[in-house]
């Protein structure tokens, strides 16, 4: 037996980034809530970045997906507190990008900040290696960097710990 | 929509007036917060179409798409806030941003001085971005909790805006002679409008604990400047001031033709969407 209310986290748990196809907004860590009342959904999401232009798409991808299962009607609010981060994202999220060939972010946003930024090595998701080297702090997407591994000589993106 | 129409292939839908402000978290603005919203969003939002226009210009690949995700955060930062100045008196982000003319705009003479060369792009960016982060540093303490939240997290962004400026600033003022004179040069040239970006008014004193006071981060933005310039054995320029009116809708003769730019799509068709 599903609760009503397992079963709305279920369906909005069930959307994909569509910048990061094999992420869901759960594993991403943007899904923070949703609350199910006599078969009216809200969900609650927040952005990765200020300027994330999937919003637009993964609110259109919500209502499709509850009008799917058999909903009436479904409200998606986007929230910017508290800011997001990717100590929210899922160990299976984590794993899923490793997998996709992107390195998923190392270690922990949540620490005092300080004038010296200490990053652990980001391992190259193709060979594994951790001689690897930032090539731009800035990537394809907002949340990427641009990495090149120096043992296999490829380039690849690494989800940078925000 | 008929075969004679000039405009071709767009299709043109009344204003989701509701959908544009659900997104402005809880409470309406008052008017000063609008105003004071309206001064931070156009300074993000003309700095963030400027960057822009470096797309497919940089000097490398890897600077082309740092320069358009820096701009595409400040996109965000200025419709988050000019969202919530909106909701002061009914009107879209879209509203504020393609059908105000120049004098309503609020923006710095700063964010309005032209891209220039790459160096000027790094001097008007190591300003704006250490400015940035000190006033977002602080505003995350705002009494007002959709400015706080605003801040929050635009601040974890401009870290890195900052960080991307500082880093250019010691390879170009500590690079070659000729990369040193024209940073030295570029940087001479923004100086003049530093100095607006720190004047205190009275919708400042109206606002207390909700806004931040320019003049309180003059101080931080002074020693972090110093300390970057020093590394990049540069000097803070000795020049002075403009008189910056942007606060007030006086603008520098730049905006008005980054305006016509941006604005102009909306305007001939007015709501559409493709």
């Amino acid at each position: 037996m599903v609760t009503a209310a397992a079963d709305a986290w279920r369906v909005a748990a069930s959307v994909h980034d569509p910048e990061v196809p094999v992420l869901t907004i759960e594993d991403l860590g943007i899904l923070r809530d949703v609350r199910e009342d006599a078969g009216r959904v809200t969900v609650t999401i927040t952005p990765t970045y200020s300027g994330c232009p999937a919003m637009d798409t993964i609110t259109q991808d919500l209502e499709l997906a509850y009008s799917a299962a058999g909903y009436d009607r479904v409200d998606v609010v986007t929230v910017l507190a508290p800011a997001w981060t990717t100590d929210w994202m899922t160990p299976e999220g984590k794993r899923k990008l490793e997998a996709f060939g992107i390195a998923p972010p190392t270690g922990r946003a949540a620490v005092p900040a300080g004038p010296i930024r200490v990053a652990l090595a980001v391992r190259c998701p193709r060979c594994g290696s951790l001689r690897t080297r930032e090539v731009s702090r800035f990537g394809s997407t907002s949340c990427k960097a641009l990495f090149e591994c120096l043992g296999c000589l490829e380039p690849f993106d690494h989800f940078k710990v925000h | 929509m008929t075969t004679d129409d000039l405009h071709g292939d767009v299709t043109v839908d009344a204003l989701e007036l509701a959908a544009e402000l659900s997104g402005a978290e809880g409470h309406a603005a008052s008017a000063d917060l609008a105003e004071y919203a309206l001064r931070l969003g156009d300074d993000a939002l003309v700095l963030s179409q400027q960057l822009a226009g470096w797309i497919a210009r940089a000097p490398e690949l890897e600077e082309d798409v740092a320069l358009a995700n820096i701009a595409l955060d400040l996109l965000g930062h200025a419709r988050s806030l000019l969202r919530f100045a909106g909701t002061w008196d009914g009107r879209s982000e879209d509203d504020l941003a393609y059908f105000r003319d120049e004098s309503e705009y609020r923006s710095a003479w700063l964010f309005e001085q032209p891209n220039g060369d790459f160096a000027h792009t790094i001097a008007r960016q190591l300003v704006a971005s250490v400015y940035m982060f000190e006033l977002y540093s602080a505003l995350a303490s705002s009494s007002d909790p959709t400015l706080a939240a605003i801040a929050a997290k635009a601040v974890k962004e401009v870290d890195y805006h900052r960080d991307h400026a500082v880093q250019w600033t010691l390879r170009l003022g500590d690079g070659t002679e000729e990369s040193q004179r024209r940073m030295t040069v570029a940087l001479r040239d923004v100086w003049p409008y530093v100095g607006e970006l720190f004047v205190d008014d009275e919708l400042v004193d109206r606002l207390g604990d909700a806004a931040v006071r320019p003049s309180q981060l003059r101080s931080g933005f002074d020693d972090v400047i110093a300390a970057v310039l020093r590394e990049a054995t540069m000097t803070v320029p000795d020049v002075a001031a403009a008189m910056g009116a942007g606060r007030s809708g006086g603008h520098f003769p730049t905006l008005g033709y980054l305006l016509a730019e941006m604005q102009v799509l909306a305007r001939q068709h007015p709501g559409a969407t493709w």
